[in-house]
């Protein structure tokens, strides 16, 4: 990025909207690693942030996105409340899916955004057919669906793509490639490149550095707009990198010797955008104070949820279905 | 009452509710031609391509993007040809379908019907005959319906695209051409089953075309001087357990006969919620496929399948071991 059109202003939202995401993540961290507070497996996106941001700034809160295991940072920047989010984490009453859901399946409706999923690439089926009924009721919204780049190796990709393509629906796919799956180098599991499969179901293609919020926010702008204008599905290759293990408590000692400190230093998203600010001025200060904020933001969600009870135990009973529902019925 | 046929008079339902609800659409491969068994015939002339969609031969991203438009408002029936190629999309069903309601606490909805022709017909060998219905009513978050009338196809067709679960809704290929009357302002309801034949001596338990047989058994008993009560369950989940243990509190004699292998089937759920409640005069009988594959070879494919005269000898032998 060049400080030529940069927008310091822009740049200055977009550093605060990562901070909250990394200070989300730490706090989520702290109460799984520090507290044990964090039952099950949380996937931080630590390192991933510009992805997030960039991608879905462009969206209104009608629009739609679905997201992965990993997929905190989606959620906060389609506007999920922080404190909801982090009881669910921690199984609360009052969290975002009343404590039955959990971090790989966090959503919220209120604000477009369609579920986390627990399966790779479901949710790649399910975008495709929010799109499709979007186009048969008349909307105009946007679907964004995310994915990983291991993901790219399930049917879903296939048949999800192809679905959208032969429809004509108004949907972003983005794979936000990482580099791993689980404990995979995902390259060493996959023959081609997975822009190009999506250019041969005849998908427009763009190809960026993820790490780069305010690269991953021009481009996603301009596809966004075309998609919104025309209607045709559109295919992101974003090249990441996860800084931490595939979950939290995974140490990650499958990389080569030294990869995650030098990509620490080299291409942290946060980093990057703070070294631009500051060539354009921005005192480090406020940019300090920007990251503190956040942290107290987050901290404070998770004291709020601490203090929220576990959810009622009948609870389990409700939600199933409507005929035929455990909470009405004694089977 | 008009005199239809059970393919007829589902697509009547789903033509009626289309007519009434423009978020009702249907999707599936080859549905612009009606469909492979004629279920959708003339279905596109009136409701035009967008609802009455063709889909590429892609199972899981039917089922998957019906729910995903689904999530968004629309209310999807999705065709997957055979029961055997819904399979495909079982990860789509179970694990998202069937879920997504509870995992996010109540936030969405998935009002969809899936229709999954399923049962042994015309030598179709082991990927086209199936009958897996026990699985779904093993699932959570699932309803289960398999007709057995022209009756039923209509009315519970009907609760299915008005319910707001997602409904199983297993057809039997084997009577599409079965004629019956049909009573479109008779309303169908879950869990209700249907008394095909009234008698004091036995119960006999059954659903989708097996109950048809069932019900011709009853008559065949009756001539034997046996009064068979024959229940239809018509939907598995949720399942009238009520009018089959009042009925059997009466007979005291519980036969169940499905199509479906008997190892593991909803046979074996009958009996147990039976047993928990009643005591019997004779151990209660179960009747199903054995644990075995369907053959094409006509005579294999019959090894495999339960007869009128299994059910009529089963109530026999009960009648008899306690005369004995
Ligand atoms: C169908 C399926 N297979 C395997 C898993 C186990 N699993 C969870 S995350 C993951 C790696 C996914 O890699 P990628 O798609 O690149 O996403 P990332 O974790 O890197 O964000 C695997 C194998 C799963 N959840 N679903
Ligand atoms: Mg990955």
């Amino acid at each position: 990025m060049s400080l030529r059109n940069f927008d310091a202003g822009k740049g200055l939202e977009r550093l605060v909207l990562m901070e909250r995401i990394r200070a989300f993540e730490e706090a989520a961290r702290h109460a799984a690693v520090e507290e044990e507070l964090v039952l099950g497996a949380i996937h931080l996106s630590i390192g991933q942030e510009a992805v997030a941001v960039g991608l879905l700034e462009s969206l209104a809160r009608e629009d739609y996105i679905t997201s992965t295991h990993r997929g905190h940072g989606h959620t906060l920047v389609k506007g999920a409340d922080p404190a909801a989010m982090m009881k669910e984490l921690l199984g609360r009453e009052g969290g975002c899916c009343g404590g039955k859901g959990g971090s790989m399946h966090i959503a919220d409706f209120g604000v477009g955004m369609l579920g986390a999923n627990g399966v790779v690439a479901a949710n790649i089926t399910i975008a495709a057919g929010a799109a499709h009924g979007v186009k048969l009721l008349g909307g105009d919204q946007v679907v964004v669906c995310i994915f990983g780049d291991g993901a790219a190796n399930r049917g879903p990709f296939l048949e999800g793509i192809n679905w959208a393509g032969v429809f004509d629906l108004p949907i972003l796919f983005v794979c936000e490639d990482n580099r791993y799956s689980a404990t995979t180098r995902t390259a060493d599991m996959t023959s081609g490149d997975v822009g190009a499969r999506a250019g041969a179901l005849g998908l427009n293609v763009t190809r960026v550095d993820g790490n780069d919020v305010e690269e991953m926010a021009a481009a996603s702008g301009e596809i966004i707009a075309r998609i919104r204008a025309g209607g045709k599905p559109e295919f992101m290759h974003a090249r990441t990198y996860r800084l931490d293990g595939h979950t939290y408590f995974d140490p990650a000692t499958y990389r080569p010797e030294g990869e995650a400190e030098r990509m620490r230093a080299e291409t942290c998203p946060i980093a990057r955008q703070r070294d631009l600010l500051g060539a354009a001025g921005i005192a480090a200060e406020r940019m300090d104070a920007i990251a503190r904020a956040a942290r107290d933001e987050m901290f404070a969600a998770l004291e709020a949820a601490k203090a929220a009870p576990w959810p009622a135990d009948d609870t389990v009973f409700e939600d199933v279905q409507d005929v035929g529902s455990p909470a009405l019925e004694a089977f | 009452m008009a005199v239809m046929s059970y393919g007829e008079a589902a697509k009547l339902a789903i033509a009626e509710a289309m007519r009434d609800d423009q978020r009702v659409w249907c999707v599936g491969e080859d549905l612009g031609r009606g469909g492979v068994f004629k279920q959708y015939a003339g279905l596109r002339e009136e409701f035009g391509p967008d609802r009455i969609s063709d889909a590429p031969i892609s199972e899981a991203a039917i089922m998957g993007a019906a729910f995903g438009a689904a999530m968004v408002g629309t209310r999807p029936i999705v065709e997957m040809r055979f029961a055997d190629f819904a399979l495909c999309a079982t990860d789509e069903l179970i694990n998202q379908i069937a879920k997504a309601r509870f995992m996010f606490g109540g936030q969405s909805r998935a009002p969809m019907v899936i229709r999954k022709p399923m049962g042994m017909w015309r030598s179709s060998a082991a990927q086209h005959s199936q009958s897996l219905e026990a699985w779904y009513a093993h699932i959570p978050g699932l309803v289960v319906v398999c007709p057995s009338t022209p009756q039923d196809n209509y009315a519970m067709m009907k609760a299915a695209i008005a319910c707001d679960d997602p409904v199983v809704y297993l057809e039997h290929k084997n009577i599409w051409a079965l004629e019956g009357e049909v009573d479109t302002a008779a309303p169908g309801e879950f869990g209700k089953a249907r008394l095909r034949r009234q008698g004091a001596d036995v119960t006999i338990v059954s659903w989708s075309d097996c109950a048809n047989l069932a019900e011709s058994t009853g008559a065949t008993l009756a001539e034997r001087g046996i009064n068979a009560e024959v229940i239809d369950l018509v939907s598995l989940w949720p399942w009238d357990k009520r009018a089959v243990i009042e009925s059997v509190k009466k007979t005291g004699r519980l036969i169940v006969a499905h199509e479906s292998v008997a190892v593991g089937g909803f046979g074996a759920e009958v009996v147990a919620s039976v047993a928990q409640e009643v005591a019997m005069r004779v151990p209660p009988r179960r009747l199903g496929a054995p644990r075995s594959l369907v053959a094409y070879a006509p005579n294999l494919e019959d090894q495999l399948r339960v007869t009128e005269e299994m059910i009529a000898r089963a109530a026999q032998e009960m009648m008899e071991a306690e005369a004995a």
